[in-house]
């Protein structure tokens, strides 16, 4: 009994097993395909029960056929070695594969086969499907909050010259590459304030002044996030460098700040912002509230920027510190000259990283009343004239900050590639 | 020395200052006016200052960075620490005075005495008995549970899909491999508010009303209105967790014991059948023997009015905490499986091919060489991660989730209009929260550390 030959599959039976096994593996992905595509059940005839598991054991029989060793076939190879290496891999391999197969019909025909985009009220979503009219309708709103319609062009305007002015860097000559350092740290945010200031705020030139609480959407998102990584860097740096310090007083600040907002959720900072901040400061002073959950974040994001600095501080050997100080060099020389250039290239992952969690938490100044993007999906849900979409504004919303996230995580993991080589 | 004498200076100093104030200085009274007059908002926490100076003084006076090791002369040393410890007390004296000023103008007294106040407002879901006239000080333990209780679903499901994804992030299936990492990549990368906001509003509501809910499992219920499960009744509960506590004691001891025999004498049993066997035979005994019994309140639809129905009887889980639960633990379970994967992938292919070469079969060769050295770089990261679960759970506030923040910084903040102290109490919540768990961890980072010889 030991040539029990038909289910044990080697390479004297591969012709028989090869097709067998394939046969049995179409039949059950075919059976499942139709089955969810076309509302077909080829095995109708068996009990309801049997008919459920039944493409997973023929796939199964059909997979576990198919897996030999060295079998000569070069495609049967690569297969059997990505996705039919054991019985639990094979059983994986069509679990995954049935899912997928059972989930695209029903998501494709919401979101593109019977879903509407034509009309400009809710009557127009007469579809079982989603109702993107609702997206197109709202769409301004999403963007710009409720900055008037006409005022657009002055929220782009300002985008496009602060996009520009960043890439400034890229084209810099190499006798200007000297002072991109000191642009980018502290006369790009000053110019990029006055441009989102004196465009989008307004009141001068002619310009209809916006009171902030009309910004909104995701314009508000990028600014927000904008000014906090600008500020908060120069602060991380600063608080980085005060952690590493030899004096006790200066450390214990330092750390005692750090280890404070790290310890805090960004939603009680904001609370603190909106409530308790107003409290602290004279009784005539008035500050508007953007600027306040503006300068909040910053605080709050401080904490996290100073220890991804700190990383990048710790990581250089010390014979650099060592050298710059035999060279006779004084703290301060020594960090800007030697420290600091080497430290900060080493960190712009992080940075960057650390701007991606910014983005990620902008949507939470929703809790102290600015409409940022998911406050703006907030109020288009209760608005009585359209009802019934949340699903349809949050996918639009998830979909939106899904392509930016991911953007810059590849962005920031392609510059760690690059950095990494050149140590 | 002159340290460490000011060090315990200090810490006596603090020790007193919370004395008085709590017996002699009536902080949790309304009657402030004679005691800490102008500064009393910064006053109340002049212990944790006291402390806190201490512990420095005492950590200073261990590793003596001093002047002399300083290598530059005085001016040098002190000036700058004198010019920042100046500015803080600056600021921190500028805000206060403020916010003396402010509350003297709206004529709010400072103070904790609000605490023992009627608080009067309701809440949805609490583990606790409550009701709208226990004070204050309850309805913040109450909310601090329920944030408790969120943070602990969430760091036990975050953990278990964290660590599934992170391993099917290795696995030699290609399709396996990729459909973790999109959905790492996809979670990842979709704030968590919206993702709170998606399975609230939008997922959550999708679900049948009571009535036509279909049961799961025969006899739970998954419902619009949240998720009804069966009560357990016991009797003679308290035997029963001591069956338990007994089997835990009696597996450590096993394992000490095992471990001392492989040292030893180089002898393997296996631990962890044993130990299974002993943590179910133990507590079914007490079914038996001890007079433990276990019976089910299943939940019983009801109506309420012609429309209306509700499920009575039996756990209700509040769609609100199972929105929370969800997209906690699915986003959280993105970082740790990175965390997992980092782990994993850190150890060194050698170290398998020696242990195989050693002998050691796959499992004894995942248990003994890579499990171990693997958990030293996963559990630091991880760590993080759990944290950041928990002060991400106050986004509760978001979907009315009756949390810390919701209710204390929320509801009882609009009721009493005090804000200072009821956002300091709130931040300092969590502070201490994020602290202990720090500190446990750095503890439990010792513990298993490379002891080189």
């Amino acid at each position: 009994m030991s040539k029990f030959t038909f289910l044990k599959s080697d390479r004297s039976n591969i012709q028989l097993v090869l097709i067998t096994g394939t046969f049995l593996i179409t039949i059950s992905i075919l059976d499942v395909f139709l089955n969810s595509f076309f509302r077909l059940n080829l095995i109708s005839f068996l009990p309801s029960k049997v008919s459920f598991l039944t493409p997973f054991i023929i796939g199964m029989i059909g997979l576990n056929l198919i897996r030999i060793e060295y079998s000569g076939n070069k495609f049967l190879d690569i297969l059997n070695k990505n996705i039919n290496t054991s019985n639990f891999n094979a059983a994986l391999t069509l679990i995954i594969i049935f899912v997928i197969f059972k989930a695209i019909p029903p998501s494709l025909s919401w979101m593109i086969l019977d879903a509407n985009i034509s009309g400009d009220t809710k009557e127009a979503c007469t579809g079982t499907g989603a109702c993107w009219t609702y997206i197109k309708v709202w769409f301004r709103r999403f963007m710009y909050g409720m900055y008037p319609n006409e005022q657009h062009w002055r929220i782009n305007t300002a985008f496009l010259l602060v996009i520009g002015l960043g890439t400034f860097g890229l084209f810099a000559t190499e006798k200007m590459k000297k002072f991109l350092a000191l642009y980018y740290v502290v006369i790009y945010p000053i110019i990029a304030f006055l441009i989102i200031y004196y465009l989008i705020s307004g009141g001068y030139f002619g310009l209809e002044w916006i009171e902030t609480g009309a910004w909104g959407g995701l314009s508000l998102t990028f600014i927000v996030s904008f000014f906090c990584l600008i500020f908060c860097f120069p602060l991380g740096m600063i608080l980085a460098l005060g952690r590493r310090s030899n004096l006790p007083a200066v450390r214990y600040i330092s750390i005692g700040y750090i280890e404070f907002w790290r310890g805090v959720p960004l939603i009680t900072v904001l609370f603190m912002s909106s409530v308790m901040f107003p409290m602290f400061l004279p009784e005539d002073f008035f500050m508007d509230k953007l600027v306040r959950v503006i300068i909040a974040i910053t605080l709050f994001e401080g904490a996290y920027c100073a220890e991804v600095i700190r990383g990048g501080l710790q990581s250089l050997p010390r014979g650099q510190y060592d050298a710059a100080k035999s060279l006779g060099m004084g703290y301060w020389k020594m960090h800007i000259f030697v420290i600091l250039p080497q430290a900060l290239k080493l960190v712009i992952p992080g940075i960057c990283n650390t701007f991606l969690a910014l983005v990620k938490d902008t949507p939470l100044i929703f809790v102290v009343g600015l409409a940022e993007l998911a406050g703006m999906l907030a109020l288009a849900k209760t608005n009585p004239k359209w009802l019934g979409f949340a699903m349809e504004g949050y996918i639009f919303a998830a979909i939106i900050f899904w392509i930016i996230c991911y953007a810059m995580s590849k962005y920031s993991y392609n510059l760690e590639e690059k950095y990494k080589t050149d140590r | 020395m002159k340290f460490r004498i000011l060090a315990y200076l200090f810490f006596f100093v603090g020790i007193a200052d919370l004395f008085i104030k709590i017996f002699y200085g009536n902080i949790f009274s309304d009657l402030t006016e004679d005691y800490y007059e102008i500064a009393n908002p910064i006053l109340v926490f002049t212990p944790v200052l006291f402390f806190s100076i201490g512990g420095i003084f005492l950590k200073e006076s261990k590793v003596s960075l001093t002047l002399e090791n300083f290598g530059t002369s005085r001016i040098k040393y002190y000036s700058p620490q004198f010019i920042c410890l100046s500015v803080v007390v600056l600021i921190f004296l500028f805000f206060t005075f403020n916010a003396q000023m402010n509350m003297e103008n709206r004529g709010i007294d400072f103070g904790f005495g609000f605490l023992t106040q009627e608080a009067s407002f309701d809440m949805q879901f609490s583990l606790m008995d409550y009701d709208g006239q226990d004070p204050y000080w309850w309805a913040y333990v109450v909310a601090l549970l329920n944030t408790l209780l969120v943070a602990v679903l969430g760091i036990i499901f975050c953990t278990i899909i964290g660590v599934i994804v992170g391993i099917a992030r290795l696995s030699p299936n290609f399709l396996i491999r990729n459909s973790a990492a999109w959905y790492v990549e996809f979670f990842r990368n979709i704030p968590l508010l919206l993702q709170i906001f998606f399975w609230y509003y939008a997922a959550l509501r999708a679900l049948p009303l009571p009535q036509d809910a279909s049961p799961l499992f025969g006899v739970t219920y998954l419902t619009i209105k949240g998720y009804y499960m069966p009560a357990f009744i016991w009797n003679n509960l308290n035997i029963f967790l001591y069956s338990i506590l007994a089997a835990i004691i009696a597996i450590i001891f096993i394992r000490y014991y095992a471990n001392k025999l492989r040292d030893n004498e180089g002898k393997q049993i296996p631990v962890f059948y044993i130990s299974l066997i002993i943590l179910f035979i133990l507590p079914a005994l007490t079914f038996l023997a001890g007079g433990v019994s276990l019976n089910f309140e299943i939940p019983v639809l009801k109506q309420l009015s012609a429309t209306s129905f509700i499920y009575d009887g039996g756990i209700a889980v509040p769609p609100e905490l199972i929105a929370l639960t969800l997209a906690l633990s699915l986003y959280t379970a993105t970082f740790v499986a990175e965390c997992v994967r980092a782990g994993i992938q850190g150890i060194s292919k050698g170290q398998k091919e020696a242990a195989a070469s050693l002998g050691l079969t796959p499992n004894q060769v995942l248990k003994l060489v890579i499990m171990p050295q693997a958990l030293r770089i996963i559990i630091p990261p991880t760590t993080n991660q759990y944290l950041n679960l928990t002060k991400n759970s106050s986004l509760a506030a978001a979907i009315a989730y009756p949390d810390l923040v919701l209710v204390f910084a929320g509801t009882a903040l609009m009721q009493t209009g005090r804000a200072i102290e009821i956002v300091s109490i709130t931040m300092l919540t969590y502070l201490s929260i994020s602290l202990a768990i720090a500190a446990l961890m750095n503890w439990y980072n010792k513990l298993i550390e490379i002891k080189e010889k």
